[in-house]
């Protein structure tokens, strides 16, 4: 293939919407949010390590309105961005590379994800 | 005008980069993550929900519950994977974006930073289980 005829990466001013590119630029920004997400594990962590008061600051925190705000978008983030690498996995192998398979896919990986927020935060208020 | 084809211009250079390395280390990483992830959020969510009264009355009864949990070899052991797989796994996805997005003087320093970070934050985490679990 000549350097001419390769196909474009698209331009977001003149693209039309489609639910696969969403559903992609989807998965990078909830990467980037699950990069945070991995600094909140590394300070949750380090004050577990620190002792009781510091781990009771960090638990504070999280359980308060901002925190229970980011707590539930990291969440979401990581299965949103877990369904759909799995996604990326099947595409991997060659499978479901067609139009429709993807954006079917993506309409599941979206709705699983959401089935999932709601399961870890039913586990974490009823149990 | 070049009389070169345009494949006797690219071949034998190499890959460009680093070839497939880094998108075989992001699956390989990705995979994973997804049983320590799942195991990770559903382990929490349930010691959460559990005694959340006993925790409002008994000041540091989170703390201890927590330590005593991440205490436990296997869960430290996850803990520790998880922890390195993570932040491998983030670098591995900002450096992209960086690549992407970022031109000019403050890409290699950016790219150079992350990649550092993502070490000093995997090692912190890291240290931080062991002084729990030992």
């Amino acid at each position: 293939m000549s350097a001419q005829n390769r196909p474009l990466s698209p331009h977001l001013q003149v693209y039309r919407w489609q639910w696969s590119m969403a559903y992609s630029i989807l998965n990078r920004a909830t990467g980037m949010a699950l990069a945070g997400g991995a600094l909140f594990l590394f300070c949750w962590l380090t004050a577990l390590a620190s002792g009781a008061e510091e781990f009771t600051a960090v638990q504070n925190f999280a359980g308060s309105i901002i925190g229970r705000i980011l707590l539930l978008g990291w969440t979401w983030s990581l299965f949103y961005h877990l369904v759909n690498g799995i996604r990326h996995l099947v595409w991997d192998s060659g499978r479901w590379l067609d139009l429709k398979s993807a954006e079917i896919s993506g309409h599941i990986s979206l709705a699983l994800s959401i089935v999932l927020t709601i399961a870890v935060w039913a586990l974490a208020y009823m149990v | 005008m070049s009389l070169r084809t345009p494949l006797s211009e690219v071949r034998g250079h190499g890959s460009a980069k680093d070839g497939t390395h880094h998108w075989w280390v992001q699956r390989l990483s990705g995979v994973a993550l997804i049983p320590l992830t799942i195991w990770f959020v559903f382990s929490v969510a349930c010691m959460v929900g559990s005694d959340a009264s006993l925790a409002a009355t008994v000041v540091g009864s989170e703390y201890v519950k927590f330590s005593t949990w991440a205490a436990e070899p296997f869960n430290a052991t996850c803990l520790i994977l998880l922890v390195a797989t993570s932040f491998h796994h983030a670098q591995l996805g900002v450096q992209v974006v960086i690549e992407d997005y970022i031109h000019g003087a403050l890409r290699t320093p950016l790219l150079v930073a992350i990649k550092l970070l993502a070490v000093a934050f995997a090692v912190g985490g890291i240290l931080a289980v062991l002084k729990i679990a030992l």
